[in-house]
């Protein structure tokens, strides 16, 4: 029962990362039916700006660690926001009347020339983050031991997820967006800017994915410049496996993804740990083709 | 008002459109006939922004609106209801009339269009929280109409609104657009119903392949030998 519970509560933690980072993967895919697949790379972004600021303000000796912490986390959301919405103009606006392949191959560059820019610039090295930042506390339930950081880690995905949630539903820029991502064509005779909503598009799911990056930073403790590609495509699987281009589908894909793989890595094999991820994935798409919240989107693609 | 002229579209290397002249004054119903594939949508699409002309030019008012953004189009007071209805089918019927509104700022502007669309679609105001995919085919077209009008638009360009709907749907379609002209919003209406729709409009065009190869009063076009054999049936 102890390592279930550990397993659950690990998996849930890691399963919202997942989350996070699938998020910016459906709301491209919903309203451009284009999987960006340099996404995997702005969450490396995230983390390594994320190490920059931690280690160079010494805003952590000014305000202390958990207000340092909060507005560093802004601040890489915002930066690696802005770098999504270079992103969308420089490598896939161009290509937008263009054959499908060609955004494709694009963004597979950008994707490399992201993970280099970061290995040129932070070495090829795993780096360390600062490691007495947070707290290392337990806290007791039904006597198990539950890492007060993977609490926070939840909590913190949480209120983005439930943030976003209520943005796209209740704001009248979240509703364009799902007019957007059913019908673009019929957005744009509702006098919606679509460009605009792809940007704030390419603005949000970079900034969900830099947070996710900094906050795997903080959790693991060490930074690596290819992390975004695992990351990327379980985050993928995870938008997949909810039904992509379904923000909801998103959310519970990486919690059923993050708990499944956390579960099977103790109960079946740690080394088998990614390709349960897989099993997963082909098991859901023979199941239910379209994911979990998924509408049929076969045609579309 | 509303003028076109001399307008060309392609579609590729395809020319759908092979110069268009049309005119709407404010205040008219004016419809747009033709069999399909005649270029009547294309017609719309590129008025409403969605298509960009080869050549020619579209004027609303005194502005030249061919080369502007749809959505600056909109803003401008043209709205369009387009064909197949196109209401976003997983949003409710209330989030597709908030979404008609996008450009109006004015909350109380909203509010009062909002009570007219109801007045004029009750149905819709009884499902307002239901999702627009649920709705009937008929309802569908009256929400279409009604996310078009809460633009607040000075006119209404509307692509078969006819299109599927049994004959006394149609009926009961056609007065409401008389309703909504009379209130002040000019009309622009595609049609191959073109019998009621004749009856309707104030004015007509008949576009055959891209070209436009009739026009004059609706009573007169009811009238003409050309038309009653091509699209009355003799
Ligand atoms: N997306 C497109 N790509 C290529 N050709 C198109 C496209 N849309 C329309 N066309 C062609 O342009 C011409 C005009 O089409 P349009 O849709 O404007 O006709 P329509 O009068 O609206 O017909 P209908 O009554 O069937 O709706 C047709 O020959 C059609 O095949
Ligand atoms: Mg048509």
């Amino acid at each position: 029962m102890e390592l279930f519970i550990q397993q659950l509560t690990n998996g849930l933690a890691i399963g919202s990362i997942y989350a996070l980072i699938a998020l910016g993967y459906t709301m491209v895919y919903g309203v451009m039916k284009l999987i960006n697949f340099a996404h995997g790379d702005l969450f490396s972004i995230g983390a390594y700006l994320g190490l920059t600021f931690l280690i160079s303000f010494g805003l952590v000796d000014k305000v202390g660690a958990p207000v340092a912490i909060l507005i560093i986390m802004l601040m890489v959301m915002g930066l690696v926001g802005l770098i999504g919405i270079l992103l969308e103009r420089v490598a896939y606006r161009p290509l937008r009347k263009a054959d499908r392949l060609a955004a494709v191959v694009s963004a597979l560059g950008a994707s490399i020339f992201f993970s280099n820019s970061l290995m040129l610039i932070y070495g090829a090295k795993f780096r360390v983050y600062p490691h007495n930042l947070l707290p290392k506390s337990y806290i007791t339930i039904l006597e198990l031991h539950i890492p007060v950081v993977r609490i926070l880690l939840l909590l913190v995905s949480f209120i983005l997820m439930a943030c976003l949630y209520l943005f796209v539903q209740k704001t009248k820029t979240g509703t364009a967006i799902r007019a957007a991502a059913i019908d673009q064509g019929a957005a744009r005779l509702m006098g919606i800017n679509v460009n605009k909503i792809i940007s704030i598009v390419f603005f949000i799911g970079p900034a969900l994915g830099g947070a996710a990056g900094i906050m795997v930073g903080l959790y693991y403790g060490q930074v690596n410049f290819l992390m975004g590609w695992l990351y990327g495509l379980k985050a993928f699987i995870a938008a997949v496996i909810g039904g992509i281009g379904n923000i909801p589908g998103a959310m519970l894909g990486g919690l059923i993804l993050g708990v499944i793989e956390s579960l099977g890595a103790a109960y079946i094999s740690f080394a088998w740990k990614d390709a349960i991820a897989f099993f997963v994935l082909i098991v859901i798409l023979i199941v239910r083709p379209t994911g979990i919240l998924g509408e049929r989107v076969a045609e579309k693609v | 008002m509303l003028k076109v002229e001399n307008l060309y579209v392609n579609y590729g290397n395809v020319e759908a459109l092979h110069g268009i002249n049309l005119e709407v004054q404010e205040g008219e119903i004016v419809t747009i006939l033709g069999a399909n594939g005649a270029g009547k949508s294309t017609t719309l699409l590129t008025i409403s922004g969605l298509l960009k002309p080869a050549r020619g030019q579209i004027f609303f008012g005194d502005i030249e609106i061919s080369k502007l953004e749809a959505h600056d189009i909109v803003k401008l007071g043209i709205a369009q209801v387009p064909e197949g209805r196109r209401v976003f089918s997983t949003l409710t019927v209330q989030e597709n009339l908030n979404l008609g509104a996008f450009t109006v700022e004015n909350d109380s502007k909203i509010k009062q269009v909002l009570d007219w669309v109801f007045h004029l679609f009750p149905r819709l105001k009884e499902r307002r929280q239901q999702l627009a995919g649920t709705l009937s085919g008929g309802e569908q077209q009256m929400l279409a109409i009604a996310r078009g009008l809460m633009a607040n638009p000075k006119i209404l360009l509307l692509d078969e609104p006819s299109l599927g709907l049994a004959p006394i749907l149609v009926k009961s379609i056609f007065s409401t657009i008389r309703e909504i002209n009379q209130s002040g919003v000019t009309v622009l209406l595609v049609e191959q119903n073109a019998r009621s729709a004749l009856k309707l409009a104030h004015r007509g065009y008949v576009l055959e392949v891209g070209r436009i190869v009739l026009s004059g009063d609706a009573k007169k076009l009811v009238s003409d030998p050309a038309v009653r054999k091509a699209y009355l049936g003799g």
